[in-house]
C-alpha cells in the first residue's frame, strides 16, 4: 500500500537491470519499502544488480525470471511475483533499441525487437493491469518514448514499436480510471544509458537520474503521462504539426 | 461498499468475504487508510441509528450511531458524551475501535474506558457479546476490540457509561503563553483542575515565539453558573453546516497560514477565566465547516500525531522545530496532556505524557524525511503513533512503538486465522 506521501512499500521492476529501472528504484528508495522484486533473464547482469542492491541495504530483495519475447511465462512470472502481497508499483522498464540500417535490411530482427518491445509490452501491462484491479489499488510505470510519437526516418521501427505500447497504456489508463488504479507514461527523449552509449545524444538529453525523478514526481502528482525533460512536451506538440516534407529533412 | 442493517446481514457477508477480506467503516474521519480495503469488501453500518439511553446514564447504540446524534437526548437527561474527540461526526463503533481520547483525558481516560459492553462479529460469523468483566477469553478479545481498528471482527452494538453534565454549557478559561516551555509549565501544574484541557499551539512561530499557543481548559457548567447569561441558543446536535467545496488550489500557503497563527494568536485573551461556551463551540469548533480538509488543496494533507511519556517532552519541541526548519506550515496542532494509558488493550494509542497532533500539506518538499527522523525521537522517548492518523509510518515504527503488537497477532489469529477481517492500513503496517 502506498502511503500518504506516495511511497511505495513494494515495487516490481519488469527489465529490472535496466539503467532507468534501477535509478526509479533508488528515487523511490524509504523507509517504508520492504520488497523489491527484480524480473530479469538469468544472467551476471541481474546477479550483479542483486547483489549491489543487498549491498546497499534494501530489504525483501528477489529476482524472477522474465523472459520479454516469452509472453507464454508472463503469467507464472506474474503470479509469483504477487504472490507474497500486493504490489505498490510496477515498472515496465525492457525493451530493445536495434539499429535501424539493420532492421531495414533483416526485417526478422525488426520482428524481434516488435515481439520484445509491443508483444512483451501487451502481455505484461495486461496482466499487470488485471492484478492490480483485484488488489485495488497499485500504479504500472510504462517506459515509452518520445520516438513513438511520430516515427522518424531514422529510427521508425523502434518508435512504432513504442508507438504501439504507448497507445496500449494510454487506453488502459482510461479503463482503469476509478479502479484505484494508476498508469503512468514516461515518454522521455534520449537518455544516458548502456543502451545508448554508443549514439550520439540528441539534443535536451536526460540521465535516468532524470527519468527517475519525472516518474516519482508523476506517481505523486497521479499523472498520466510525464515527458522527460518536461520542455519535451511543447516540442513534440510542434513537431507533431510539422509538415511531412520537411519533418522528413529534420536532423533528429 | 456495502450497507448492512443487522447482525445477520453483517455474518452473512463475513462468511462470504472473498480474497480481499472485509472490514467495518464508521463514518470515515479517520486520516488514513484505516477504513479502506482496497479490492475488498466494505461494509456500511451507518443505516441503523436506533439507541437508548437507560437512566443510569449509560447508552446502548448500534455501532453506525453517530455521536453527535446522541448529545441531544444526553443533555436533557443531564449527561454528555464521557469522551468525544474534535470531530462529532464518528460513529460509536468507530470511537470503540480507535479507542478515541478527548480534552479530558488526564481525568477520564479514552472512550473504551467507559464501555460496558461490546457485541462483536467475528470472522466465523458469530456474534460475541464480550463484557469488561466478563471470563477471561471475553476480556482479551473485548480489550483488544477497545482500539483493534476493527481487526478483530465487526461491532455491532456496543454499550457505554456517560459522564454527568449539569448545563449544555461549559465555563472555560482561556490563557495566553508566548513560548512553549511557558505553555507546558502551565499544563503540568495545573490540568488536574479542570476536566478539559487542550492547547492550540501556533505551527508556524519560530525562534523565542516557538511553540506560542493558547491554552483552554474547562468543567461542564453548573445551572447557577449559566441562569441569566445571555446565552444564545446553544447548538448540540448537528447544527448546520457551510460546505466547502474542493477546491483546485489551495488558499492556504506559508504566508496565510502564517497571518491565520498570528491573527488566532492575538485574538485569545492574555487570561480570560468563567468565560460560558456552548458544547458546540468548545469541543467542535472545526464541526461547522463541512470538508474543511478541502482547504488544503489537492494534494491534501496528513496528520502527524505521537504520544510520549513525559521523560520525552523534548520531543515536542523538537518536532516544532524540525518541521519549521522545512517550512511544513501547520493550520492546526494541538498539544494536550493524557493520563495513564490501558495496558491491556494492546493498540490503545494514549501513554501517560504528552500527544501532539500536527497536520501538514503533503507537499512539503523534505516531509517525508523529516517525519522519519521525527518517529525515530518518538520511539527512542518511549513514544508511539496514533493509528487513526498514520497515513506514513513503517511497519517498524508500528512494531517499536507498540510492544505488545505481538499480544495483537495472537487474539487475531486465534479469532480470524484466515485473516478475513483486514483494511489498507493492516497491510500497510503489516499488523
Amino acid at each position: 500500500m502506498t502511503d500518504a506521501l506516495s511511497r511505495p512499500t513494494s515495487v516490481l521492476l519488469v527489465g529490472g537491470t535496466s539503467d532507468i529501472a534501477i535509478a526509479t528504484l533508488h528515487a523511490l528508495r524509504s523507509p517504508v519499502l520492504r520488497r523489491v522484486v527484480i524480473a530479469a533473464r538469468p544472467s551476471e547482469g541481474r546477479d550483479a544488480v542483486m547483489s549491489d542492491l543487498e549491498r546497499a541495504g534494501y530489504l525483501g530483495v528477489e529476482a524472477v525470471d522474465f523472459d520479454a519475447a516469452d509472453t507464454a511465462s508472463h503469467e507464472a512470472m506474474l503470479d509469483a511475483s504477487f504472490a507474497a502481497g500486493d504490489i505498490d508499483v510496477v515498472l515496465v522498464a525492457f525493451g530493445v533499441l536495434g539499429d535501424q540500417l539493420d532492421f531495414e535490411e533483416h526485417p526478422d530482427h525488426a520482428v524481434e525487437a516488435a515481439q520484445v518491445n509491443y508483444v512483451g509490452g501487451v502481455s505484461v501491462c495486461l496482466r499487470t493491469a488485471q492484478r492490480m484491479k483485484t488488489q485495488g489499488h497499485g500504479a504500472l510505470v510504462v517506459l515509452s518514448s518520445v520516438a513513438g510519437e511520430r516515427a522518424r526516418r531514422s529510427n521508425f521501427v523502434y518508435g512504432s514499436t513504442k508507438a504501439g505500447l504507448d497507445s496500449l497504456a494510454s487506453g488502459l489508463a482510461d479503463s482503469l480510471h476509478g479502479s484505484g488504479v494508476q498508469v503512468l507514461i514516461v515518454r522521455p527523449g534520449f537518455v544516458h544509458t548502456s543502451m545508448t552509449s554508443h549514439l550520439a545524444p540528441a539534443p535536451l538529453s536526460v540521465t535516468a537520474e532524470d527519468v527517475a525523478d519525472a516518474v516519482v514526481s508523476g506517481l505523486k502528482r497521479g499523472a498520466t503521462v510525464v515527458y522527460v525533460p518536461a520542455t519535451l512536451r511543447v516540442v513534440m506538440s510542434g513537431l507533431r504539426h510539422v509538415p511531412r516534407a520537411v519533418f522528413r529533412k529534420l536532423p533528429i | 461498499m456495502l450497507s448492512v442493517f443487522d447482525a445477520a446481514e453483517v455474518s452473512a457477508a463475513v462468511v462470504d468475504a472473498g480474497a480481499r477480506g472485509v472490514l467495518a467503516r464508521g463514518a470515515g474521519r479517520s486520516y488514513g487508510d484505516a477504513a479502506q480495503n482496497g479490492g475488498g469488501l466494505v461494509l456500511d453500518l451507518m443505516g441503523r441509528t436506533s439507541f437508548d439511553v437507560a437512566d443510569d446514564g449509560s447508552v446502548t447504540a448500534y455501532a453506525g450511531v453517530v455521536l453527535g446524534d446522541l448529545i441531544p437526548g444526553l443533555v436533557a437527561k443531564g449527561r454528555f458524551l464521557p469522551v468525544t474527540p474534535g470531530t462529532r461526526y464518528i460513529t460509536v463503533g468507530g470511537a470503540i475501535a480507535a479507542d478515541v481520547h478527548g480534552k479530558n483525558h488526564h481525568r477520564d481516560g479514552a472512550f473504551g474506558d467507559h464501555v460496558r459492553w461490546i457485541e462483536l462479529i467475528t470472522a466465523d460469523g458469530t456474534l460475541h457479546r464480550l463484557a469488561r468483566d466478563g471470563s477471561f477469553d471475553e476480556q482479551r478479545i473485548f480489550y483488544s476490540t477497545v482500539g483493534g481498528m476493527g481487526l478483530t471482527g465487526v461491532i455491532v452494538r456496543a454499550c457505554f457509561d456517560t459522564i454527568p453534565a449539569p448545563t449544555s454549557a461549559v465555563r472555560v478559561d482561556t490563557e495566553r503563553f508566548n513560548d512553549l516551555d511557558s505553555l507546558m509549565a502551565a499544563m503540568v501544574a495545573g490540568d488536574d483542575r479542570y476536566r478539559y484541557s487542550v492547547a492550540w499551539v501556533d505551527g508556524t512561530a519560530k525562534g523565542a515565539k516557538l511553540g506560542r499557543g493558547v491554552l483552554t481548559r474547562g468543567d461542564h457548567a453548573q445551572v447557577a453558573e449559566v441562569y441569566g447569561q445571555p446565552l444564545k441558543a446553544i447548538p448540540t446536535g448537528n447544527a448546520p453546516k457551510l460546505a466547502s467545496p474542493p477546491i483546485p488550489m489551495s488558499p492556504l500557503n506559508r504566508l496565510s497560514i502564517g497571518m491565520f497563527n498570528e491573527a488566532y494568536f492575538r485574538r485569545a485573551p492574555k487570561h480570560r477565566v468563567g468565560e460560558i461556551q456552548g458544547l458546540a463551540a468548545f469541543f467542535y469548533p472545526l464541526d461547522v465547516l463541512a470538508g474543511w480538509n478541502h482547504v488544503y488543496g489537492p494534494g491534501g494533507f496528513l496528520q502527524y500525531q505521537f504520544a510520549v511519556p513525559d521523560s520525552g517532552a523534548d520531543v515536542v519541541r523538537s518536532s516544532l522545530e524540525r518541521l519549521g526548519s522545512i517550512g511544513a506550515p501547520s493550520f492546526l496542532s494541538v498539544l494536550k496532556r493524557f493520563g495513564p494509558g490501558r495496558t491491556r488493550s494492546p493498540l490503545s494509542f494514549p501513554i501517560q505524557g504528552w500527544t501532539l497532533a500536527i497536520d501538514v500539506p503533503t507537499r512539503v518538499n523534505g516531509l517525508a524525511g523529516v517525519l522519519d527522523g521525527l518517529d525515530e525521537l518518538v520511539l527512542a522517548a518511549g513514544g508511539r503513533l496514533y493509528l487513526a492518523k498514520d497515513s506514513r509510518m513503517s511497519p517498524h515504527t508500528l512494531e517499536s512503538g507498540y510492544k505488545q503488537l505481538d499480544e495483537f497477532r495472537a487474539v487475531r489469529s486465534d479469532l480470524d486465522p484466515r485473516g478475513v477481517f483486514t483494511s489498507d492500513l493492516a497491510r500497510r503496517l503489516q499488523i
